[in-house]
């Protein structure tokens, strides 16, 4: 019986895929070290992205306040309002809808970029250099957002409980010591830290998916805005499969 | 280097390289000697610049030898490659010149990696020679961005000679230019021929280029080299595949 050429293409971007991974990892451990790069990766990819998930925070922990109030009331329990904000922001929202904003920034100008450095050689000028330039600029920028995603998720959700505390105060009167303090009870180490964990996940599928669509970007203009745009759909994908099986994970291990 | 010219910086020897059923290169055999220019002349897809990213290792082919300076490439491993690419400039059809670094950087960045102990002073030095070589020394804290295609090309070549290579390979190097500005790169190229003795393959179907660069050209026809003699002697050839070139 004869494959869809449509699966066929399927299982070899998938096994291409997974060997660009496999290089990655074989490449890190592997000397020499491009540090620099690494720190300017570190710079480029997480402090640039500050404002957007700033104000994404914000926007997201003020939303899901106003919105939640009306149900809390009708409920007689306004009062929660603080530990159910916190909760949904710290172990899902936080984390998957950064992720995706982070996905939507990094892993198209990372597709982007490679995809450009291909077409016009720079990649080829790179190695004739004498420079790996797979370490150069895929190891350091998958390393970077690895690292810069659980870095950001922890300040949109820090942004977004200050966010959440002011729509609190639009109708309600609480200080930002009783907020917090109610915050804090309510999380558990349960709470935290599977939702920490899975986003170096995020933030390395985010980075791998960027880099392996840019960097085997096809020849042309056309190829490169392809590589930017499956970057994004791709790697956002990937975040809810992930998200998905931490979830599972979570589960089993009794976390929830 | 058996059965070629004890003289050659690079010996190509029955080189084969396909793209899945398709053969671009059919045993392709040609001797590039020191000090001279080679141009390998071929129609638009008929695997010249192929041909010259297999002689840096940039690419593998199926069967054949290449020998560069005495190394056999295809047995070299990473470090042995640097070594050679290190003394081998290359000149890119696009420039490839790296968008998110000033010149100065674009210059400083194979010095840096290729000699690892080079002081400021000397990769300084350096820098502002091959840009005085080139006539662009004023636009050493420019953006590749701010600079016009022929600068950019002139940049592209202080960044090859910047390692003083013994070897330049030429891929198209007049191509997107207008005439007057291809007629100059043109004569840059022989210029640092002349100055730095260094043996070059130049990649090109611009005839002008060809004329004014050639010592010898290699006629590639259907993957292989189908004649290699001086531009006059293949010009008065009455072959179709040759004289299509020159009319």
């Amino acid at each position: 019986m004869r494959m869809p050429d449509s699966f066929n293409k399927y299982l070899d971007e998938t096994g291409a895929t997974s060997r660009f991974t496999y290089r990655y990892f074989h490449e890190l451990v592997r000397p020499r070290y491009e540090i620099r790069q690494f720190l300017r990766q570190c710079y480029l990819i997480g402090y640039n992205s500050l404002p957007l998930i700033g104000i994404t925070g914000f926007i997201m922990g003020l939303v899901l306040t106003i919105q939640l109030r009306p149900s809390l009331i009708s409920y007689g329990v306004e009062s929660q309002l603080p530990v159910m904000v916190s909760l949904a922001i710290v172990r899902e929202i936080g984390p998957v809808i950064t992720a995706l904003i982070f996905a939507g920034k990094i892993s198209s100008s990372i597709g982007a970029e490679l995809g450009s450095m291909k077409v016009t050689e720079q990649i080829d000028a790179m190695e004739v250099s004498g420079t790996n330039p797979f370490k150069y600029l895929v190891v350091t920028r998958v390393a970077a957002a690895t690292l810069m995603l659980p870095v950001l998720v922890m300040i949109s959700d820090a942004i977004s409980l200050y966010g959440s505390y002011l729509g609190v105060n639009i109708r309600g009167n609480t200080s930002l010591r009783l907020f917090f303090f109610q915050v804090f009870q309510t999380l558990q180490f349960g709470d935290v830290l599977p939702a920490f964990i899975k986003t170096f996940f995020f933030g390395f599928a985010i980075g791998i998916i960027g880099c392996y669509k840019g960097y085997n970007s096809s020849k042309g203009t056309e190829g490169v805005g392809r590589s930017a745009n499956s970057a994004v759909v791709v790697s956002s994908l990937m975040v809810f499969i992930i998200d998905l099986i931490a979830v599972q994970i979570t589960d089993i291990l009794g976390l929830n | 280097m058996e059965g070629h010219n004890p003289d050659a910086v690079i010996a190509i020897d029955r080189l084969v390289k396909k793209f899945g059923e398709k053969v671009v290169l059919n045993e392709f055999t040609v001797d590039l000697k020191r000090g001279e220019n080679l141009v390998v002349l071929g129609r638009s897809g008929s695997g010249k610049s192929v041909l010259i990213k297999c002689v840096i290792g940039l690419m593998r082919p199926e069967s054949g030898t290449i020998n560069v300076l005495g190394e056999d490439v295809l047995s070299l491993d990473h470090d042995g490659l640097d070594n050679i690419r290190s003394r081998v400039g290359f000149l890119f059809q696009s420039n490839a010149l790296y968008d998110s670094m000033t010149v100065k950087q674009n210059l400083e960045f194979p010095m840096r990696r290729h000699l690892k102990n080079i002081d400021y002073k000397e990769s300084m030095d350096r820098i502002m020679d091959a840009l005085e070589n080139v006539g662009l020394a004023h636009t050493l804290n420019m953006m590749p961005s701010e600079l016009s295609g022929g600068m950019q090309k002139r940049i592209a070549l202080a960044r090859t000679l910047i390692l003083n290579p013994e070897i330049i390979l030429y891929d198209e190097p007049t191509t997107g230019l207008d005439p007057i500005t291809g007629k100059e790169i043109t004569l840059l190229m022989k210029e640092i021929q002349e100055k730095y003795k260094t043996s070059s393959i130049i990649i090109s179907h611009d005839m002008k280029c060809v004329k004014r660069a050639a010592d010898r050209i290699a006629v590639l026809v259907n993957g292989s080299c189908y004649a290699v003699d001086t531009y006059d002697n293949l010009k008065r050839s009455s072959d179709p595949n040759i004289n299509q070139f020159f009319e």
